[in-house]
């Protein structure tokens, strides 16, 4: 199998690979980029710990043949924080004790970053769909559900 | 003035995580975020199969594959039959790093490969293909203790064995005597399952040799110094050749303190004299990686009409798997708790630590009290049926108190069961009888 | 076709820390020559907080703001022993460690003080702000950036403690089961409200209610992070999870999150907990390990609560609707089998 160049957008940079068929774009980024907030819970898709948009929709990156994503606006949790600061969503996370481990913590931001993107005031039965599939062993998820709301108040306000 | 009465400026407040910032921004450094530039990467051969005789293992395709470096068997681990809590006095040592003659469980590790991806890594092992004679396997704890049962252990049984006895035993006044002064008997049966501890970030270790001898090991274990330990007696490497770098952890539960990746990636790093990560797939994690053990347990209580549970006898297995792990001393932390928070004049406690063909069992959040827990509260609804008393009173009527004698002999300080089952009945706004509401934990005269 | 609804209680204990082969940690603690205090531990922070709580326990003994207190911890060449982070220990063991290097880090600062002072070390007392005051003359103190630098380049002292806690050993009697292997004590009692359906056997937990007993709370809102995840994770636990789904066979064990079930954010509970706080008699500051038990008392209160539900008593967890279903057809008043 012969590894093509691949280009992307990551975070507003233009970025270049080298990758082979069907090597997933959450491997180019940690692995490659050294990119390691996007974590790899399971590579199976099923704990969403390695969450990505892609051009703002929320996506596995541990799913996703970086092949796909050519020409594609990427962004990760280092996109989404401030230079100074955090953004509201983080802020929101760490002043409501939405994290103990922290492994699901980038997964959960990048959803939640997607959700109020698209849907500013959402309720809260909307919040947990969009976390559905984003897995938490440590928090129970109802601090994440209150800091999405909190969050939401944050933009809102802001 | 005392400690507790002095004003307190820190103790007592929500101040913000130390760590938060770093995890809200993923820049918390986790072991499978560091990487070397000459890293290998380790796979295990394991075993398809519960039990088996190895016969022969052919590294030849594996070999053949790109990236191939080198594969590690039991010939390679200095000092390959170990068992972790020997730091605290347990043996003998039987569990293999690798398997030599025999494996006893589905996934057990046979050899190690090292190849300079992770792809070629998984590639080779799936071509080391073992010759294996499959024997009969046992998968239930009482059926593991019967004579035709397969025998595990090289010692003979496939119980660990208690300073001579067969289980960790508690004993506390007649039990016998007691059934026979009873106004009931209420006997259950209790069957917990084993679990998975499923944190988010799965078992992982870089070992990374360095230029003055030593090792670098960057780990998620729970315990620094105790993974230390054990990992220098494995290699038989003098502990001071060994740094561990850890202390941040993606959740673990339990299940991180099993010594289980960085024994063998040091030893490959020690071989290859490269930086070696041994990472766990999700899966591995799931069928392989040690869970809480299942139990089962037996209850027979002799009750007064009164509600006073005035015999407790208690039969239980944990299923510790093929291997020790933490399960032996699971048990005797079983064994101490299992009669619960009640004061009980006559206890016996039989709680075995049973060896079957399924992957090993070891520690999980609340240790070997979480069945003990589950059985007790479900028992004392059934002797309130059986009594016909309300549930929350056959509790409090039972209630252990500070100054109480606990079935393992030790005076019972800090008890708190009545304030808090008091608390949670007002929460609730269910009305408990004026002799519970006017119970406390310290004075037993009173009521 | 019906659903039905049951209510369960449980109460339950939880030692605090082990003892087989005595049970130790270490903390060392030195001041820098500005007045901040590095804690240099080996111990692991699995994400429950504990770097942050034992900021704290060291600040609040040497009576200095949070800020001046750094936890330097995870590294084996730079932090003295730890047995590690389990057994609901590290709160109470590390703490405890932390207390006694900072009682000596602080005995130090108090006589630096005095001599910049000029008064007697018994006359000396800590505002929590920085600063180390003459009791009753508030208006003479010393900040402790300045007592620092004095310790260092003019009375040559380093301001430093060592601390370990050590439950002793415990060898169990094998006849008796004679033993000591715990420090203290915990309590929680949890009230589970279900609804049970049943055509489908699935059981909805409606609301979790708990009152938990941990001593003295360090940081209450990482024990109320301890209370959610822990309630939810009795959930999983009862309901849910297992690796052998037809114990004691082996087969149909999950190898990923689509086969292993874990509920979501859709399948938890309304959690309500009240704490209260009875210090206990060893416990840094009175504190108590908190961290296993509230996983502990959901599970029974649940389970008690569906067999309430359903008049049949269930002995066996995870309670799948695959049990219940059996077990509603063994139950005496039910209507709908």
């Amino acid at each position: 199998m012969t590894s093509k160049i691949v280009n992307f957008n990551l975070n507003g940079r233009d970025v270049e690979v080298m990758a082979k068929p069907l090597t997933t774009l959450q491997t180019v980024l940690r692995e490659q980029l050294h990119y390691t907030a996007t974590k790899a819970g399971c590579k199976q898709g099923g704990c969403g710990s390695c969450t990505v948009l892609v051009n703002g929709e929320p996506m596995a990156s541990c799913l996703l043949p970086v092949e796909d994503v050519v020409g594609q606006q990427i962004t990760t949790l280092e996109g989404l924080t401030p230079a100074e600061g955090l953004h509201p969503i983080q802020e929101a996370f760490f002043e409501n004790y939405a994290i103990q481990c922290g492994y699901c913590s980038p997964g959960m931001i990048m959803v939640i970053k997607a959700l109020l993107d698209r849907n500013p005031q959402p309720t809260r039965e909307e919040i947990i769909e969009a976390i559905a599939g984003n897995l938490c062993r440590c928090t129970g998820y109802e601090p994440i559900i209150e800091a999405a709301q909190d969050a939401a108040r944050r933009l809102n306000d802001g | 003035m005392t400690e507790s009465e002095k004003k307190l400026n820190v103790v007592g407040k929500s101040v913000p995580r130390r760590d938060g910032v770093g995890h809200v921004t993923g820049k918390t450094v986790y072991v499978d975020d560091i990487t070397f530039p000459d890293m290998l990467y380790l796979k295990m051969v394991r075993s398809p199969v519960h039990h088996a005789r190895i016969k022969g293992l052919d590294f030849s395709a594996a070999e053949e594959v790109p990236g191939f470096v080198r594969a590690l068997t039991h010939q390679d681990v200095p000092k390959n039959i170990y068992t972790i809590l020997c730091l605290i006095g347990v043996g003998p040592d039987e569990e293999p790093v690798l398997a030599e003659d025999k494996v006893l469980y589905k996934g057990e590790p046979i050899a190690a490969i090292l190849a300079e991806t992770e792809d070629a890594a998984v590639e080779a092992a799936s071509r080391v293909i073992p010759d294996l004679e499959e024997l009969p396997a046992v998968f239930d704890v009482e059926e593991a203790l019967k004579p035709d049962a397969p025998i595990l252990k090289e010692w003979g049984t496939n119980h660990f064995v208690y300073e001579g006895h067969h289980c960790r035993r508690v004993r506390l006044g007649d039990v016998e005597r007691a059934f026979g002064e009873a106004d009931y008997i209420v006997e259950e049966r209790y069957q917990t399952s084993p679990i998975e501890h499923a944190p988010t970030e799965t078992t992982a270790c870089v070992a990374k040799p360095e230029p003055n001898g030593r090792y670098t090991v960057y780990t998620n274990t729970q315990a620094l110094y105790f993974t230390l330990d054990n990992t220098a007696l494995i290699l038989q490497l003098p502990f001071n050749k060994l740094h561990f770098v850890g202390g941040t952890v993606g959740g673990a539960f339990g299940g991180k303190v099993d010594v289980i990746v960085e024994p063998i990636a040091i030893l490959g790093a020690m071989k290859t004299g490269r930086p070696v990560k041994f990472r766990y797939t999700r899966e591995e994690e799931m069928r392989v990686s040690s869970t809480r053990s299942a139990w089962r347990l037996y209850y027979k209580d002799g009750v007064m009409k009164n509600g006073q549970i005035i015999a407790r006898q208690i039969t239980s297995y944990a299923d510790s798997g093929a291997y020790n792990r933490h399960t032996p001393y699971a048990v005797t932390k079983h064994a101490a708790n299992v009669a619960g928070p009640y004061a009980i004049p006559n206890v016996w406690i039989d709680a075995y630590c049973v060896y079957t063909n399924r992957q090993p069992a070891s520690a999980m959040r609340g240790f070997g009290v979480t069945p003990a827990s589950f059985a007790i509260e479900v028992q004392m609804d059934k002797i309130a049926e059986t009594i016909g008393m309300d549930p929350w009173e056959i509790r409090f009527v039972n209630a252990y108190r500070n100054g109480d004698i606990k079935p393992h002999q030790k005076i019972v300080e800090d008890a708190t069961l009545i304030e808090t089952m008091q608390a949670a009945a007002e929460m609730v706004g269910h009305g408990l009888s004026d002799r519970s509401l006017a119970m406390n934990s310290w004075d037993r005269e009173k009521v | 076709m019906a659903k039905l609804r049951g209510t369960g209680i449980a109460a339950v204990n939880y030692p605090t820390g082990m003892n087989l082969g005595g049970d130790p940690s270490q903390a060392l603690i030195h001041a820098t020559t500005t007045g901040t205090f590095m804690i240099s531990l080996a111990s692991t922070d699995l994400g429950q907080g504990l770097k942050t709580v034992l900021a704290q326990i060291g600040a609040e003994t040497l009576g200095l703001p949070f800020e001046n207190v750094l936890i330097n911890t995870g590294d084996t060449d730079t932090g003295p022993h730890c047995m590690g982070t389990f057994a609901s220990r590290a709160t109470h063991r590390v703490g405890n460690a932390i207390i006694m290097a900072a009682e000596e880090a602080r005995k130090v600062m108090m006589e630096v003080a005095a001599d910049e002072l000029e008064v007697s070390p018994d006359d000396l007392e800590t505002d929590g702000q920085g600063n180390i005051l003459v009791k009753g003359s508030p208006d003479r103190s010393i900040n402790i950036v300045d007592l620092a630098l004095a310790a260092h380049f003019k009375y040559g002292k380093t301001i430093s403690g060592r601390g370990i806690y050590m439950k002793p050993k415990s060898d169990v009697d094998p006849e008796t089961g004679k033993m000591d292997p715990d420090s203290t004590e915990a309590h929680a009692c949890s009230v589970a409200d279900v609804e049970v359906d049943t055509e489908t056997g699935e059981v909805t937990v409606l609301s979790l209610k708990s009152a938990y007993e941990g001593g003295r709370q360090v940081n209450p809102a990482l024990v109320k992070g301890q209370i959610r995840g822990g309630s939810f994770m009795s959930v999983s636990h009862a309901l849910y999870e297992t690796t052998a789904p037809y114990y004691p066979a082996p087969d149909h064990s999950p190898g990923s999150f689509s086969e292993y079930v874990i509920p979501g954010p859709y399948e938890a509970p309304e959690i309500e907990s009240v704490v209260l706080e009875y210090p206990s008699v060893n416990g840094p500051y009175g504190a108590k390990g908190v961290g296993e038990m509230t996983a502990n008392s959901g599970i029974p209160a649940i389970i008690n609560a569906v067999s309430n539900a359903i008049g049949v008593r269930l002995t066996e967890y995870p309670v799948t609707p695959e049990k219940v279903l059996h077990a509603l057809e063994e139950s005496p008043n039910a209507t709908s089998h």
